[in-house]
């Protein structure tokens, strides 16, 4: 199992470099998207190097793309290993989706039909992908805007078996539940209930907007009650997890990204309480 | 349906809105295939839009999404990461403004300090012991974080200007063709233009040419002491600009009748 570790933080976002290198800014480790530092050098390494002298880091990958049919770049492979080993992070994750096949990246989290066969390929790739980084993962529950006739399982089902299988842990993104469950009209209560508690070791908490006939999820907006709720309702099932506030786009000041992740220390605070 | 062509289906939904693929994957959220279709397109101009800012000024709004538009259709990503996406786009703009050349240009200058930016890291070679080497014999290795831009227009003065906020000149081509040297010192990307005859000399020494030859290959053309001078201009620029890794000695040529240099020229 991988191991757990308690605290609250935030995705780090070039905005707010300053504000972590300047002061003491009170999170418990900060997230940063793999990929942005998966180069040769320059800048955004030092940056990363300087940021883990200082903060526990968590390595959140958007391009594994776990779930091709095609199996898994060797090559991302290689330099996300090359990442890890001269990071150390707290967890590395991707995605419960595909982006790339037969050479084309869509560059986007493509969702999967929850087949007895994609969860074959599934497994294998994360299986793959631990052996490659040397460590367990953590898999993200995505935002999906299609779902499948073709399906055989729920998401949740389809997680319980991918973390028997391959003793991946989970990163429970309670807003990518809103946003799937009003898309596709299941309950998220189902969904929280049914998801393998014991393997979550990381939450993030984001905000989403009203397209024309969808949510989505934009990342571009404070975490709305809805989640909140979601969240309150989770955190008492789960052990020691890491919750983090995950903001990408209209970016604020760190402050307000900071009082917002001070909700999320009540909210667990009462859930402590109410357990007591 | 099989997962690899249901994604084959997806992909080409994506690159070439094919309804017929969208249909065959039979999703009850019709919807969301907009969706998915709106983010590819969407990222993939936020990326041109980002890497060509400087080009994209320079040509307006409306000619940038045109050209972005086509290079969509015809360059599907493949890379793991979205910043390779930008790679191939100067090649579009040349292709579709055959007549206004400066713009591919100021878009090579843009991609190539972009790529700079996160290339690998390199120490300058140390100063203090130069004066020991033989140059004669001396090897020069440069930074790998190097790249050279051919320029044919007036691209890097446009360039200037609109990095510098000020009103760009009109495009024209030069008298004579010139060449932008990029390189990264530290973490800051620079730029310079160098002419015909330091652009030979930087690739003769970076194949492997000993200081001594490029050298004589200069002087050859310009007189010796007019030669000489040049090359230890360039030598001491180079240095400064941290473009050097190191400097190493070729094993002397046995029996070798040339003549030795004192220093650096």
């Amino acid at each position: 199992m991988i191991p757990s570790f308690s605290g609250f933080g935030l995705g780090l976002r070039t905005p707010h470099y300053a504000d972590f290198f300047d002061r003491d800014v009170a999170v418990d480790f900060l997230e940063v998207i793999s990929e942005n530092f998966m180069v040769d050098g320059g800048r955004p390494r030092r940056i990363l190097r300087d940021i883990r002298a200082r903060y526990p880091v968590a390595l959140h990958g958007v391009s594994m793309s776990i779930g091709s049919a095609d199996g898994i770049d060797g090559l991302y492979l290689n330099r996300l290993r090359a990442l890890v080993d001269e990071i150390e992070p707290l967890f590395v994750s991707d995605h419960l989706s595909w982006s790339r096949i037969e050479g084309f990246n869509s560059h986007d989290l493509l969702p999967l039909p929850y087949t007895m066969e994609a969860l074959d390929i599934v497994c294998a790739n994360i299986h793959r992908a631990q052996d490659a980084l040397g460590r367990a993962m953590l898999i993200e529950n995505p935002s999906s805007y299609l779902d499948f006739a073709s399906g055989d399982m729920t998401e949740w089902e389809f997680l319980n078996r991918v973390c028997a299988r391959t003793g991946c842990g989970l990163l429970l993104d309670v807003n990518n539940v809103f946003v799937s469950a009003s898309n596709h009209g299941f309950d998220p209560i189902a969904y929280l209930d049914g998801v393998p508690h014991d393997h979550v070791r990381q939450v993030h908490l984001a905000g989403h907007s009203q397209g024309e006939h969808l949510l989505i999820d934009t990342h571009d907006r404070p975490v709305p009650p809805s989640v909140w709720d979601l969240y309150a309702h989770i955190l008492p099932r789960l052990g020691p997890v890491a919750t983090m506030i995950e903001r990408d786009d209209d970016i604020p000041p760190l402050g307000e990204l900071l009082a917002e992740l001070g909700t999320a220390r009540t909210i667990a605070a009462g859930a402590v309480r109410a357990a007591a | 349906m099989s997962l690899l062509a249901l994604q084959r289906d997806m992909r080409d939904w994506l690159v070439r809105a094919d309804m017929a693929a969208a249909a065959r994957i039979q999703s009850s959220c019709e919807a969301g295939f907009a969706v998915y279709q709106n983010n590819y397109r969407s990222q993939l101009v936020t990326c041109l839009e980002s890497s060509f800012a400087r080009t994209r000024a320079w040509i307006g709004e409306e000619r940038f999404l045109h050209a972005a538009a086509h290079h969509i259709d015809d360059v599907p990503p493949s890379s793991w990461t979205l910043d390779a996406y930008a790679h191939d786009f100067p090649v579009t703009l040349a292709r579709l403004q055959p007549h206004d050349p400066e713009i591919a240009e100021i878009a090579c200058l843009e991609l190539g300090l972009e790529e700079l930016f996160i290339s690998a890291d390199g120490p300058a070679v140390a100063l203090d012991h130069l004066h020991d080497l033989d140059w004669e014999y001396a090897l020069l290795t440069f930074q790998r974080a190097i790249d050279l831009v051919d320029l044919k227009t007036n691209a890097f003065a446009i360039w200037s200007a609109l990095v510098a906020g000020e009103e760009p000149p009109a495009s024209q081509y030069l008298g004579t063709p010139e060449t932008a040297l990029l390189w990264r010192q530290d973490e800051q990307c620079r730029v310079r233009t160098i002419d015909a005859m330091e652009l030979q000399t930087l690739l003769d020494l970076r194949g492997g040419l000993p200081f001594g030859a490029a050298c004589r290959k200069v002087t050859v053309q310009l007189g010796e002491d007019r030669g000489i001078a040049l090359v230890g201009q360039w030598l001491g620029q180079w240095l400064a600009d941290g473009l050097i890794a190191a400097i190493t000695a070729q094993d002397k040529p046995v029996g070798s009748g040339n003549p030795r240099l004192e220093g650096p020229c």
